[in-house]
C-alpha cells in the first residue's frame, strides 16, 4: 500500500477523532472528581448544534466555540446542581439531560438543516510540517487539532504533576480523607464538572465545524456513549483515554476501508461494529476471568490493574461534611 | 504543647455523648484515654482534631483557646488524629499520599517529599517503599506513613485512635517504641484504647470515661481492678469454663489451602464437632475471612475438600450450604446482611424463606414482632434497619440466621459493640452451642479468642499454625504465635 | 395534601413555562402552538385513537421497567428490545401462513420471546461479563437497529422498488384487529391495563417481589440472604424484554403493518422518563404514559402547521421529567 495513503488516513484517523478526544479527556476529569455526567451525548449534540448555528450566525468561529462550552458548562451545571448540593442519582438526572439536550438540539436546530457553514480554516505549523511522517501527522493540522494535544498534555500534567491535581485524585477516591487533608470536596467537585462539561461542549462544536460540516437531525448521536466507554476502558487516565479515542476513530476509518472492500457487507455492519466493540472492549476490561488469570501473582496483577486502571472509589457516591 | 480540654459537651439528638470532660495533657507525655465502647471515647478526640464541632466548652493549647472549624484548621494549629482505619488513599502511592494535602507549592515536589520521608523513616526504623501503592500495607505499615506524614506538616499533639486492632505483636512493640521516642522529643501523644494492657503498658496518666463522662483520672501506677472499676462501675467476673459433652464431627477441612490476589493460607486441616468453639486467631487480613467464607459457601477453596455433615460441599452453591444448616454473619451488618431500606417485616420474610408465593402482611408482621421480643431488639417490625444501633442490628442479624444451625460460623461478632451487647451476644452464641450448634469464629482480640474458644486456630504470616488448646494458652504466648515467633 | 399536589404541578408548570420560552425565542407564538398540539391529541376521535397507539407501548414498556427498576436495573436497552420484539413478529408474519386466530397470538408470542432474549443478552453481559447494563443495553439498541436496516435493505426488501422505508404490507391475516373507526384495537388495551394490574400486585404482594426490592436496594445483603440474585435479575431483564417485545409486535402488525426503521419510535426511552415521572410508583404510570403520548402525538402535526420540529414534544416531555427529579431532591432537602 501507498505509503503516503497511509500517512494521510493516519492524519485524518487523528483530526476526526479530536471530538473524542475532547469528550473523553472532559469526561476523565468529572469522573476522577467522582461524578458521572451520563448527558454526554446530549450535551455533545447540543453543542454541534450550538456551535454551528453561532457560526452560521456570526461567522465567528471563536464565539461559536465559546458557545459551545458555555452550553456544556450549563448542562454539567445542572449534574453537578443535582448531585452535589441535592445528592440525587446521577444516573437518573444525566440520563433525562441526554433525552432533553438531544431533543433541544433538534428543536432549536431545525432552521439549520443542511446548510453550509463555516469551517475551522487548516494551519499547517511552517517548518515543524515538514518533517517527514510525524510533520504531516502532527503539525499539518487546524488550530483545533493543536489545542487537542495541548489538552492531553495539559490534562496529564495537571493531575499527576500539581499539587491540585494530586488533590483532585484523592477527593474522587476517597472524599473523607480528602476532606481531613483541608480539601474543599464538594467545590472542588462541581468546579471540575463545569470544565468537564465545558470541555464536552467543545468537542461538539468541533465535531460541526470540522469533522463533519453543518448540522444535520442527530448528528453526532451515539459519540456520548463510545466517550463515556472509552473513559472505562481508559481507566480514567487521560492519555489512555486519549488513545481509546484515536482507537476508535482508527476502528472507524478501518470501517470504512473495509466497506469499500466488500461492497457486498452491507452498511449497518460497518455503522453498528462500533458499538459492538465497544460492549467487547468493555467486556474484556471487565471479565473475571481475564482479572483472574493476571492476579496470578501479585507482579503480574500490579501490571494488570495499572493496565486496566479502576474507577475512582468515590464514583457516583455523594459527600457529607459534618 | 500542652492540652487542655475544659468542660466540653456534644449532643448527637437526645444522645448527650460527651458530658462536661474536663482533661489536662502536658507535652512530651502519654495520657491514656480508657473506655468501652460507646464511652464517648472516638467523639471527644473528633472534636478535639476538627471533625466534628463541639457544643459548649474550651479548647486551650498553651493556655490559649483555639477555634477549629475543619481537620485541617486542627493540623495547622497542631492536632492531628490518626484514625484506627488510617484516613488515606489506598489506591495511590506511599509518596503520593505523603503529599497529599500539603499546603506549599503548586507543582508536587516530589524530590523533596522523598528526602523528608527517608529522613523520617531514618529516624524511626520504618521501612516503606515510596513507589508502593497503599492497599498493598498493611494497617501497622498505614499508620507508620500516617505518623510520618502527621509530623511532616508540623503536628505537635499527636491522637492514636484504638491503633492496636489489627496489628500484630512486632508492629505494636514497635509503635509503642515509636510514641515512647516521639514523647521524649517533646510531643504530646493521646493514646485512645479499650484494652486495659495497652494502657498499663504504655501511658503515664490515664483519663477514664463511661457514659460520656469522666469517671477518674488515675497516675502511674495504676492496678488493673482500679481501671475496670472505673470502665464498668464494677469489678468483672472471671467466667467459669463451662464443660461441654461434644457430639458428631460438622465440618471437615481437608488439605485446604484458601486464597485471594494478595494471600494464599495452604494446609488447612480441620474437625470441628457439635458443641464445639473453634477461636481464629490472627490479626485481620491473614486468612481467617477467607477460610470462614469458604466454609459458608461464599467463596471457594482453591485446593482441598471441605465436608459439612458428611457431605462433600467443594463447588456446591450457596444455598445448599444453607440448606445444610451452615450459617455465616458477616463483619459489615449494612453492607452484606442487612438490606437499608427495608424494614425488620420484610427482613424476616425474606429470611425464613417463606415458601408461600403470596405474602400474608399480618401473619409476617406478627413473627417479626415475636423475632424481635425474642431477641431484644429495640425496634418495631417496620423499623427500618439503617435506623437501629450496632447492637440492635447484630441482634437483628442473628435473629435473621437460619433456625436449626448446625455450624455457626462469625467475623468479629462483637466488633464495635459495647460491654453489654457483647456480653448479650455471646449468651446467645453459647445458648446456641448448648442446642447443639458447632461454632467457628474470628476475631482480632486475644482476650474473646481465650475466653470463649475450647480450641485456637492461629493464622500469621500466610500460614496456620498448630490448633491449640484454649485452656493451656496464655495472652502473651497467643500473642507471640500470631506475630509470627515459634511457629 | 395541598401541599403534595403544589409539589406535583409545579414541574409541570416551570416545564409549560420553559417550553414557552422556547417557542417564543424561535419566533413562534406559543398559543398557537400548543393548540395545533392540543388538537393534534384530542381533535377527533380518530387523532385519540392514534394517542392509545402510542399509551400502549408506553404502557407495556413502563410495566416492565417497573420490575427492572425494582431489582435496582438501568434496562436502557429496552429501546433495542422493542425493535427485537418488531424483528421476530414480522419474521413470524412473513413467514408462517396460518388462518388469523392462531397467527395473531403466535406473532405476539414470537414478539415477546425476540424481546425477552434480547434482553436476557444485556442481562448476560451484565451478570456474568460484569458490564453495566446501561452500556450492554445501549450498544446492543445500537446493533437492533442496525439489524432492522439490514433486514429492510436486503433479506425483507420491498419487491421490485429500492426503498429503505419499510418492508412490505403484511399479509392481512396478520393484522391486528381495530376497533371500528379506530385505529387501535380492544385486545391491546385490555393487555396493557391487566399486565399493570398483575406487575403491581406481583410487585406489592409477592415473595418473588420484594426479593427484587431487596436485591435492588443492597444485593450483597440479599444473596446473603439466600436470595437467587444471578437468577431474579436476569428473570428481571426476561420479563422487561418480553413486554418490550409485545410492543415491538403489536406496533408491527398493529400500528404500521409492516417493518420500518422506526419501529420502535423512541417509546422506550420515553418509557424510562414515564417510570421516572411516576416516582416508580405503577399507580401514575397510566396517566403519564397518556400525557406523554397525547405530547408525542400532539407535536406531530407542528412541522406541517408551524415549520416547528416535533421534538418540542420531546422538549416539553423532558424539561417537566427534570424538573420533577430536581424539585423531589430539593423537597427532600427543604426536609433536612
Amino acid at each position: 500500500m501507498d505509503t503516503t495513503l497511509i500517512i494521510l488516513t493516519l492524519a485524518s484517523v487523528l483530526a476526526d477523532s479530536t471530538p473524542l478526544v475532547f469528550a473523553t479527556i472532559g469526561e476523565t476529569l468529572t469522573e476522577k472528581a467522582g461524578v458521572i455526567n451520563l448527558s454526554l451525548d446530549g450535551t455533545i449534540l447540543l453543542g454541534a448544534m450550538v456551535g454551528f448555528a453561532v457560526a452560521f450566525t456570526t461567522d465567528n468561529l471563536c464565539l461559536a466555540f465559546v458557545a459551545a462550552m458555555l452550553v456544556g458548562a450549563v448542562v454539567a451545571a445542572l449534574i453537578a446542581f443535582a448531585s452535589i448540593v441535592l445528592k440525587l442519582d446521577q444516573v437518573a438526572v444525566g440520563f433525562v439531560l441526554t433525552i432533553l439536550c438531544t431533543d433541544l438540539s433538534t428543536f432549536f436546530g431545525n432552521p439549520f438543516v443542511r446548510k453550509p457553514g463555516p469551517a475551522v480554516p487548516h494551519l499547517a505549523i511552517p517548518m515543524l510540517a515538514d518533517i517527514p511522517i510525524i510533520g504531516k501527522l502532527f503539525f499539518d493540522q487546524n488550530v483545533v487539532v493543536y489545542l487537542s494535544f495541548g489538552l492531553i498534555a495539559a490534562a496529564w500534567w495537571w493531575i499527576y504533576k500539581t499539587q491540585p491535581g494530586l488533590k483532585l485524585q484523592g477527593i474522587g477516591e476517597r472524599p473523607a480523607a480528602a476532606f481531613a487533608r483541608g480539601a474543599n470536596v464538594n467545590l472542588q467537585r462541581f468546579v471540575y464538572v463545569l470544565i468537564g462539561g465545558a470541555l464536552v461542549g467543545f468537542a461538539g462544536a468541533s465535531y460541526s465545524l470540522f469533522v463533519k460540516l453543518g448540522w444535520s437531525y442527530r448528528a453526532t448521536s451515539g459519540l456520548g456513549w463510545i466517550a463515556l466507554a472509552i473513559v472505562i476502558f481508559g481507566g480514567w487516565h487521560p492519555i489512555r483515554a486519549a488513545v481509546g479515542a484515536y482507537i476508535f476513530g482508527g476502528l472507524q476509518s478501518v470501517g470504512s476501508f473495509a466497506q469499500s472492500a466488500f461492497p457486498n457487507i452491507p452498511t449497518q455492519v460497518f455503522q453498528t461494529a462500533p458499538f459492538a466493540l465497544m460492549i467487547l472492549a468493555l467486556l474484556v476490561v471487565s471479565n473475571e476471568t481475564i482479572d483472574r488469570f493476571f492476579s496470578g501473582s501479585p507482579m503480574s496483577r500490579k501490571i494488570w490493574q495499572s493496565l486496566r486502571g479502576a474507577p475512582p472509589g468515590a464514583l457516583g457516591t455523594t459527600f457529607e461534611q459534618e | 504543647m500542652r492540652l487542655e480540654l475544659k468542660g466540653i459537651h456534644k449532643h448527637f439528638g437526645p444522645v448527650h455523648a460527651n458530658n462536661d470532660i474536663s482533661m489536662t495533657v502536658e507535652a512530651g507525655t502519654i495520657h491514656g484515654l480508657l473506655g468501652e465502647n460507646g464511652a464517648g471515647k472516638s467523639t471527644l478526640m473528633k472534636v478535639l482534631s476538627g471533625f466534628i464541632h463541639r457544643d459548649a466548652g474550651e479548647i486551650l493549647l498553651d493556655s490559649r483557646a483555639v477555634e477549629f472549624k475543619t481537620p485541617a484548621e486542627a493540623i495547622r494549629a497542631g492536632i492531628g488524629m490518626l484514625h484506627q482505619d488510617p484516613l488515606d488513599f489506598p489506591p495511590l502511592r506511599v509518596l503520593d499520599n505523603f503529599l497529599l494535602g500539603r499546603e506549599e507549592g503548586f507543582l508536587q515536589n516530589r524530590a523533596q517529599a522523598l528526602a523528608d520521608l527517608q529522613k523520617l523513616s531514618q529516624q524511626f526504623g520504618f521501612d516503606l517503599d515510596p513507589d508502593a501503592f497503599v492497599n498493598s500495607l498493611t494497617v501497622g505499615e498505614r499508620q507508620q506513613l500516617e505518623i510520618m506524614r502527621l509530623l511532616s506538616l508540623g503536628v505537635q499533639i499527636l491522637i492514636f485512635d484504638e491503633p492496636t486492632t489489627g496489628i500484630s505483636l512486632p508492629q505494636k512493640i514497635k509503635l509503642f517504641d515509636t510514641l515512647r521516642v516521639l514523647a521524649q522529643q517533646g510531643k504530646t501523644i493521646i493514646f485512645v484504647t479499650h484494652k486495659l494492657q495497652d494502657a498499663e503498658d504504655l501511658c503515664e496518666r490515664v483519663t477514664v470515661l463511661r457514659h460520656g463522662k469522666v469517671t477518674g483520672e488515675v497516675a502511674r501506677p495504676f492496678t488493673a481492678d482500679e481501671l475496670v472499676r472505673l470502665m464498668f462501675g464494677q469489678s468483672l467476673q472471671a467466667r467459669a469454663r463451662a464443660t461441654v459433652v461434644l457430639g458428631e464431627p460438622v465440618l471437615e477441612l481437608r488439605d485446604v489451602c484458601v486464597a485471594d490476589y494478595r494471600l494464599r493460607v495452604p494446609d488447612i486441616n480441620l474437625q470441628v464437632r457439635a458443641r464445639e468453639v473453634i477461636g481464629l486467631a490472627g490479626i485481620e487480613g491473614s486468612g481467617q475471612r477467607l477460610l470462614l467464607r469458604a466454609c459458608a459457601g461464599l467463596a471457594q477453596p482453591v485446593k482441598g475438600e471441605i465436608w459439612v455433615g458428611g457431605t462433600k460441599m467443594n463447588q456446591q452453591p450457596y444455598e445448599l450450604f444453607l440448606d445444610r444448616g451452615v450459617s455465616y454473619l458477616p463483619a459489615e451488618r449494612l453492607e452484606e446482611g442487612l438490606v437499608p431500606g427495608l424494614n425488620l417485616t420484610e427482613h424476616f420474610i425474606l429470611a425464613r424463606r417463606v415458601t408461600k408465593f403470596f405474602i400474608d402482611w399480618n401473619a409476617a408482621t406478627a413473627n417479626a414482632q415475636m423475632r424481635i421480643k425474642e431477641y431484644s431488639i429495640r425496634g418495631t417490625p417496620s423499623t427500618k434497619v439503617e435506623s437501629l444501633s450496632g447492637g440492635n442490628q447484630q441482634r437483628a442479624l442473628l435473629a435473621l440466621l437460619y433456625p436449626n444451625i448446625d455450624l455457626l460460623l462469625l467475623e468479629h461478632p462483637t466488633r464495635g459493640l459495647d460491654f453489654e451487647s457483647s456480653m448479650w451476644v455471646w449468651r446467645q452464641l453459647l445458648e446456641q452451642r448448648e442446642s447443639g450448634t458447632a461454632i467457628v469464629f474470628a476475631s482480632a482480640d486475644l482476650d474473646e479468642i481465650l475466653e470463649y474458644s475450647d480450641r485456637i486456630l492461629v493464622f500469621s504470616g500466610g500460614r496456620v499454625a498448630q490448633v491449640l488448646s484454649a485452656k493451656e494458652t496464655s495472652v502473651q504466648q497467643l500473642g507471640e504465635l500470631i506475630g509470627g515467633k515459634g511457629l | 395534601m395541598a401541599r403534595n399536589a403544589a409539589w406535583t404541578l409545579m414541574p409541570i408548570v416551570i416545564g409549560l413555562v420553559l417550553t414557552t420560552l422556547a417557542l417564543i425565542a424561535v419566533g413562534a407564538d406559543p398559543l398557537k402552538a400548543y393548540s395545533v398540539m392540543w388538537n393534534g391529541a384530542f381533535g377527533n376521535p380518530a387523532k385519540f385513537s392514534n394517542v392509545i397507539d402510542a399509551w400502549i407501548p408506553l404502557m407495556l414498556c413502563s410495566v416492565g421497567l417497573l420490575i427492572t427498576f425494582t431489582a435496582g436495573l438501568w434496562n436502557i436497552g429496552i429501546e433495542g428490545q422493542i425493535v427485537m420484539g418488531a424483528i421476530f413478529a414480522t419474521w413470524a408474519a412473513r413467514t408462517l401462513v396460518l388462518p388469523s386466530e392462531i397467527l395473531i397470538p403466535l406473532i405476539l408470542v414470537a414478539g415477546m420471546i425476540g424481546g425477552a432474549l434480547w434482553a436476557l443478552l444485556a442481562g448476560a453481559l451484565k451478570v456474568y461479563g460484569r458490564v453495566h447494563e446501561i452500556f450492554g443495553g445501549l450498544g446492543l439498541n445500537f446493533v437492533a437497529t442496525g439489524a432492522t436496516l439490514y433486514l429492510i435493505i436486503c433479506p425483507w426488501k420491498r419487491a421490485g422498488i429500492a426503498s429503505t422505508s419499510g418492508t412490505d404490507l403484511f399479509r392481512p391475516p396478520a393484522w391486528l384487529p381495530n376497533l371500528p373507526g379506530l385505529t387501535v384495537g380492544l385486545l391491546e388495551i385490555i393487555v396493557a391495563i391487566v399486565s399493570l394490574v398483575i406487575v403491581y400486585l406481583a410487585l406489592r404482594g409477592t415473595l418473588w417481589g420484594l426479593q427484587l426490592k431487596a436485591i435492588g436496594k443492597n444485593t450483597r445483603s440479599a444473596f446473603w440472604l439466600g436470595i437467587p440474585t444471578s437468577r431474579h435479575m436476569l428473570g428481571a431483564f426476561a420479563l422487561c424484554g418480553m413486554l418490550a417485545g409485545l410492543a415491538g409486535a403489536e406496533q408491527a402488525i398493529g400500528v404500521w403493518a409492516r417493518l420500518i426503521p422506526a419501529i420502535s419510535g423512541g417509546y422506550g426511552y420515553l418509557s424510562i422518563l414515564v417510570v421516572l415521572l411516576s416516582g416508580f410508583q405503577a399507580i401514575g404510570v397510566p396517566f403519564v404514559a397518556l400525557f406523554f403520548a397525547a405530547v408525542a402525538k400532539g407535536s406531530i402535526a407542528l412541522p406541517l402547521d408551524l415549520q416547528l420540529d416535533s421534538a418540542l414534544g420531546g422538549v416539553l416531555q423532558g424539561m417537566i421529567v427534570l424538573l420533577f427529579v430536581l424539585s423531589q431532591g430539593v423537597r427532600a432537602r427543604l426536609v433536612r
